[in-house]
């Protein structure tokens, strides 16, 4: 297997972008991504899409070949795969595009993901999230997504310390990073009791726990490590790709407050790239729910389960301390369009151990981590990065 | 859901049917027609659920998709069945900050949701806290 570096990233920004169509999107992202990587497309040999439901969001399926048609593809006829895997549809994208160059069957190619979720009314979108979920069985009797994470964040706090404060602490810390990012959806600070002063949408999980709806796309460049420099100063090689699954329903997990599939989906990761979590210098995790980052740094193995709520409190997530997590705002406020999501993790890294990540960098950043995650744990994409 | 897709499975829904290898003796709610453990070795035969457990965790839902709105709140739950298997499902209660961890409930046939104003209605099960009828 040949070494993978990326080359070149480009993110819209993410919001409620009521001016700007599907097709749109993904195109600016695309642009961003090759005017980075200093290509003007001819040289894409492939291209991967994650996206989950543009079927529900936009009714349009087809999305590799109407990609690849507007993106003045079609005539060069490259292959152009979507990648769907709900939430984790990014990160799956990714890790196809990766084993693509890897295996030394295509060269240079695009890893991307678009999502655009406001042209559909809020139930629309509530409801096609919920297919993430186990639909006869879950959905049939109410469960939406919120729903699912809150039964997560109550098994949790009946077994482990973690209080409403420290949860919230996650949304606080996730908008100070937000309101750094010039991309992000919500670009204010908020405090622990904008959070608790919030609507209840699934008891304990309030408005202020949630991830938005969002619209956006990102994309990056993958080529051999070896050709990397024939188009960048500074690529960034991918150490490990990783991914792991677990049952469909939540009620089926060995343990409903701990996702399995990341756990693995971590060790593998861990063990590609012969590292300790301690050796990683900054993580993006999937915080849909601020419950979520609170699992997520524990089961990658970042603290002991029970932990994460006095680490978030202590800010050893925060920027500046031991671990920092999602310096981009996260999904929480830097915005989760779902398909976008993975790829919006991977070119936050990047733009880290470029030392391009300004009022938010993480000083020094050397190695970096992304955690994406489909429906509530039954897909996990687990990749790290490092200064090549 | 259509027609079809909810009448294919109404027996399940509406008498908690689930399956039950033949070979390891595991019972599974939601059915499956295939053991995770035994795989090929296995078989799997339909298995009649009396559906009584406690709930391990739940939530209140405030805000649903359509097809629940005019429920919220609601106390949504997994419960653990005394039979093996978790199940999710809707707890009937009165007032919806009575709902704990650990509380004992039992299936009951009730209405889950209806399709607008003129389309499917939804049976299936829900449950109730698991108390002894009061006396006539």
């Amino acid at each position: 297997m040949r070494d993978v570096a990326v080359i070149g990233i480009g993110c819209t920004t993410f919001g409620e972008k009521w001016g700007t169509s599907f097709r749109d999107l993904f195109l600016e992202a695309g642009a961003l991504a090759l005017e980075d990587a200093n290509l003007s497309g001819e040289g894409i040999d492939a291209l991967y899409v994650g996206n989950m439901s543009a079927g529900r969001f936009v009714e349009q399926e087809h999305i590799g070949a109407l990609i690849a048609d507007y993106s003045g593809m079609a005539s060069r006829h490259i292959p152009s795969t979507r990648v769907e895997s709900a939430c984790c549809s990014g990160g799956l994208a990714f890790r196809q595009a990766v084993i693509a160059v890897a295996s030394g069957l295509e060269d240079v190619v695009v890893a991307a993901g678009v999502e655009k979720m406001t042209d559909v009314e809020t139930s629309t979108s509530v409801d096609a999230l919920a297919a993430a979920a186990d639909r006869e069985w879950e959905g049939f009797v109410g469960a939406t997504f919120p729903g699912l994470y809150a039964m997560i964040a109550n098994d949790y706090m009946h077994r482990y310390p973690l209080t409403r404060e420290q949860l919230a602490q996650v949304a606080v810390k996730n908008h100070y990073n937000g309101a750094r990012n010039p991309i992000a959806q919500f670009r204010s600070e908020i405090t622990i009791d904008t959070v608790l002063r919030s609507s209840l949408v699934a008891d304990p999980l309030r408005l202020f726990d949630c991830s938005p709806i969002t619209d956006g796309a990102a994309a990056v460049i993958l080529a051999p490590l070896e050709r990397a420099r024939e188009f960048t100063d500074a690529p960034v090689r991918v150490l490990a790709t990783a991914q792991a699954s677990d049952t469909i329903a939540l009620h089926d997990r060995r343990d409903i407050s701990t996702l399995d599939a990341t756990v693995v989906a971590g060790r593998r990761a861990l063990e590609m790239a012969r590292l300790t979590p301690s050796e990683i210098d900054l993580v993006e995790v999937h915080d849909c729910f601020t419950i979520a980052e609170i699992c997520a740094i524990e089961d990658l193995g970042f603290c002991r389960k029970g932990e994460g709520g006095r680490l978030t409190e202590e800010g050893e997530t925060a920027l500046g301390g031991r671990i920092p997590v999602n310096t981009s705002g996260g999904l929480k406020a830097c915005g989760h369009p779902v398909g976008a999501t993975g790829i919006k993790q991977v070119c936050e890294v990047v733009q880290q151990l470029r030392g391009d990540a300004g009022r938010r960098q993480v000083e020094g950043a050397e190695i970096g981590m992304t955690h994406n995650v489909g429906g509530t744990g039954a897909s996990v994409a687990v990749h790290i990065l490092g200064r090549a | 859901m259509s027609v079809p897709r909810f009448w294919r499975k109404i027996r399940q829904r509406y008498n908690l049917e689930g399956t039950r290898c033949t070979s390891c003796g595991r019972t599974f709610y939601p059915p499956r027609s295939f053991c995770p453990d035994c795989r090929r070795a296995g078989e799997t035969v339909p298995f009649r659920f009396r559906g009584r457990g406690e709930i391990v965790t739940f939530t209140v839902i405030r805000t649903a998709s359509d097809a629940f709105a005019q429920q919220t709140p609601f106390v949504l739950a997994i419960i653990q069945l005394e039979e093996g298997p978790r199940v999710t499902g809707q707890v009937v209660l009165e007032d919806v900050s009575e709902a704990r961890i650990g509380m004992r409930v039992r299936p009951v046939f009730r209405r889950i949701g209806t399709e607008g104003e003129s389309g499917v209605i939804y049976y299936g099960t829900k449950y109730v806290p698991d108390v002894p009828y009061p006396d006539a």
